[in-house]
């Protein structure tokens, strides 16, 4: 390719994302001059009509932020009430909780695997096109996908909106025909998992291998899902209470959703950057399959997420196992607790990564302010880095065509959840 | 019984996806379903293919920005039916609640540059500003729904509109009565079935995911509720949430709204 020639590129809609947004990269020659990731989301101003709503009312209303991970943003604001009521759970109730979360990240992840990711790997458009040609393979993924959300609605009713979460517990306990019912399916789903991360491990995965900070909840003897610290991996260590100290977020013209950075530099949140932190806290059994299959933790590829994707498909699988191998709960459903105002504020994982909330309650109950972020736009300024880099490396003078795949490609390894945060993907290349 | 495969758009306007989930999380069933339709436009699923005719467009989401109008107008010229699927897309969704407020006011408060931030003053139901065919409520809808509504769409008929009261569901699967038995604030008498009484079933009171029920008698419930002990502005609050925008919720939320509480001394 000559230096300087002048080409414009403009691919309309990248597909397969959860929502939709735009990227423009404008390039002359062999060097970016501008690339930005642009979510366009309608704002639907959560933050603002939460306010006045009571406590009791925003898991319901917080679940609609998004339809793939709705137990993620109940939860989180649920534990932030606990901590400000005083309320601590006993012992089955803390394990259903967890059971649930599990039940989210299996459903996202096997969509993200099946749905989202899989077709690149075969030339494919869409899943829907695999269906006569890749049929069993599609197959495996569900049922590991429906394993999710028999969890989901073993606790909550529906995999989508979930119903039974509250401040306190849960509203009702499962019954033991639908407790024993989850448990052939996990255990069922355990060889499909397996199979699955085989898979992944056997991907002619690209290495774009590079240094960016990965941020998550770090487990101390357990692999973290919904408590302990926020860590980094330059060294930071605080608990979420210190979030809004460390890790600032701002507003760009080009973008609906927040960037958000930690002390002045792009982050990444997610099953990977949970993986890099806890790795060596997941079951030796579950760490010996990996590395049978020869997938070891950290890694800086960002390809190599869709592994970190399987690998926490099959823990939590093996979770749940563990979990679901006694018998069904009995008792209450909830413990009583006392209102009290103040300000809370706390961070699980989401499917997706590090979500973060905070809430000031007055003594009704009612919110008086909500701050919610997400793990979309913690991703924001991390994708377009990685955007600025291995495109780079992958060559400018690639055809169009070819560069349109890769971006695409590269971020859907971030699985950006952009209805949390986006519309549409729409990517433009400018080269002049 | 027609012979071809019925072609299917799938079309995301302002919403949360959960609705479109309902296709790609349904497990073998999309197998099934995929031997009877062609997909020729979904995003999230990879397909892209916006202003290709089809016989049926399904749309999730409401119209909240100028983008969604536009898109929304050609999506109704590219289609032979046009039906909404969800609470977004046929009440305006929970993003509607901001259509009660002072708009610029809220938006100044979750963004530091509003300026930045287009949207249309109101987020409002398709329903509003093009012909809809046929109107599946629910926040999210169900795969029940899904699949009973592809199933007749593939027999060549429009589904019955099933507006029933979720008390209806909830008597025959023999729960006990929330409101009578914790005097909880239970929208169930007034909102339309589909969820399968699943709040209930919790021992919850129901918050209208699924929007008004055929002849819905809000009046009498909100008096019911008043003699809970519920205050005007929590009575509102009841019917502002998911469905805020719908005529009988709407009117209750202005009627409990504009009633002052004054605190005897």
């Amino acid at each position: 390719m000559k230096k300087g020639r002048k080409i414009n590129l403009k691919v309309p809609f990248i597909t397969r994302l959860e929502g939709e947004g735009a990227l423009e990269l404008s390039a002359k020659g062999n060097k970016i001059e501008a690339l930005h990731l642009k979510i366009f989301e309608p704002p639907r101003l959560f933050e603002r009509f939460l306010q006045g709503k009571s406590y009791q009312d925003v898991p319901d209303l917080s679940a609609r932020i998004c339809g793939i991970c709705p137990m993620a943003y109940q939860l989180t604001s649920i534990l932030a009430m606990e901590q400000l009521f005083d309320v601590s759970l006993p012992k089955p109730l803390v394990d259903l909780r967890k059971l649930m979360n599990m039940g989210e990240w299996l459903q996202s992840h096997s969509l993200h695997i099946h749905f989202l990711a899989m077709p690149d790997f075969y030339g494919f458009d869409s899943a829907l096109q695999m269906a006569s040609s890749h049929g069993e393979m599609l197959k495996r993924g569900m049922q590991i996908q429906e394993a999710g959300n028999t969890l989901m609605r073993l606790l909550g009713g529906r995999s989508v909106h979930p119903v039974g979460l509250q401040v306190g517990g849960f509203s009702a306990l499962p019954t033991p025909e639908a407790w024993d019912n989850a448990r052939c399916q996990v255990n069922e789903a355990i060889p499909s998992a397996i199979g699955l991360l085989k898979w992944t491990s056997e991907l002619d995965l690209p290495d774009f291998s590079h240094d960016f900070v990965s941020v998550s909840l770090k487990g101390d003897t357990a692999y973290p899902i919904n408590g302990g610290d926020i860590v980094s991996s330059d060294g930071l260590r605080i608990r979420s209470e210190h979030y809004t100290d460390h890790f600032k977020e701002h507003q760009v013209r080009h973008s609906t959703a927040f960037y958000s950075l930690l002390d002045g530099k792009d982050y990444l949140v997610g099953p990977l950057a949970r993986m890099n932190h806890n790795f060596d806290v997941l079951p030796e059994n579950i760490r010996q399959v990996a590395r049978q299959l020869g997938i070891e933790f950290p890694s800086q590829n960002m390809f190599s997420s869709i592994q970190a994707r399987a690998l926490e498909c099959l823990w939590s699988l093996f979770a749940a196992q563990q979990i679901l191998q006694f018998e069904c709960p009995k008792g209450e459903a909830n413990v009583p607790y006392d209102i009290r105002s103040g300000e809370c504020s706390f961070s699980t994982e989401a499917p997706r990564g590090l979500i973060f909330h905070r809430y000031e309650i007055d003594d009704t109950g009612k919110i008086d302010a909500c701050c919610i972020i997400p793990p979309t736009s913690q991703n924001q300024a991390r994708i377009e880095q990685d955007l600025q880099y291995s495109v780079s490396k992958y060559g400018l003078d690639k055809s169009d065509i070819e560069l349109k795949l890769f971006c695409e490609q590269l971020i859907r390894n971030y699985d950006p959840c952009i209805s949390c945060s986006t519309h549409f993907l729409d990517f433009t290349m400018h080269r002049g | 019984m027609k012979q071809d495969k019925l072609t299917v758009a799938v079309h995301k306007l302002t919403s949360c996806s959960g609705c479109q989930l309902s296709f790609i999380n349904q497990g073998p069933d999309l197998l099934n379903l995929l031997e009877h339709v062609t997909f020729t436009h979904f995003i999230e699923a990879g397909l892209y293919d916006p202003d290709k005719d089809v016989d049926i467009a399904l749309v999730e989401g409401s119209v909240s920005t100028d983008e969604d109008l536009t898109r929304l107008q050609k999506i109704r010229e590219h289609s032979q039916s046009l039906i909404t699927i969800g609470a977004c897309a046929t009440s305006g969704g929970v993003q509607a609640l901001r259509n009660l407020a002072d708009k610029e006011a809220w938006k100044r408060s979750v963004y530091p540059h509003p300026e930045f931030i287009e949207t249309l003053r109101d987020s409002t139901p398709v329903t509003q500003h093009v012909k809809v065919d046929f109107e599946l409520w629910g926040c999210p809808v169900t795969q029940t729904q899904v699949t009973h509504l592809m199933q007749q769409l593939s027999a060549g008929v429009l589904p019955k509109d099933d507006a029933e009261k979720v008390c209806m569901a909830c008597k025959r699967q023999q729960n006990v009565c929330v409101m009578v038995t914790q005097q909880a604030p239970c929208l169930g008498p007034v909102v339309r079935t589909g969820c399968g009484a699943l709040c209930p079933s919790f021992g919850k009171a129901c918050y209208g995911c699924f929007g008004p029920s055929e002849q819905p008698n809000c009046t009498s419930l909100s008096n019911r509720f008043a003699g809970f002990g519920l205050v005007p502005a929590d009575i509102a609050q009841r019917f502002a949430g998911i469905h805020s925008q719908s005529k009988p919720f709407l009117q209750q939320i202005r009627h409990w709204d504009e009633i002052s509480v004054k605190e005897v001394e």
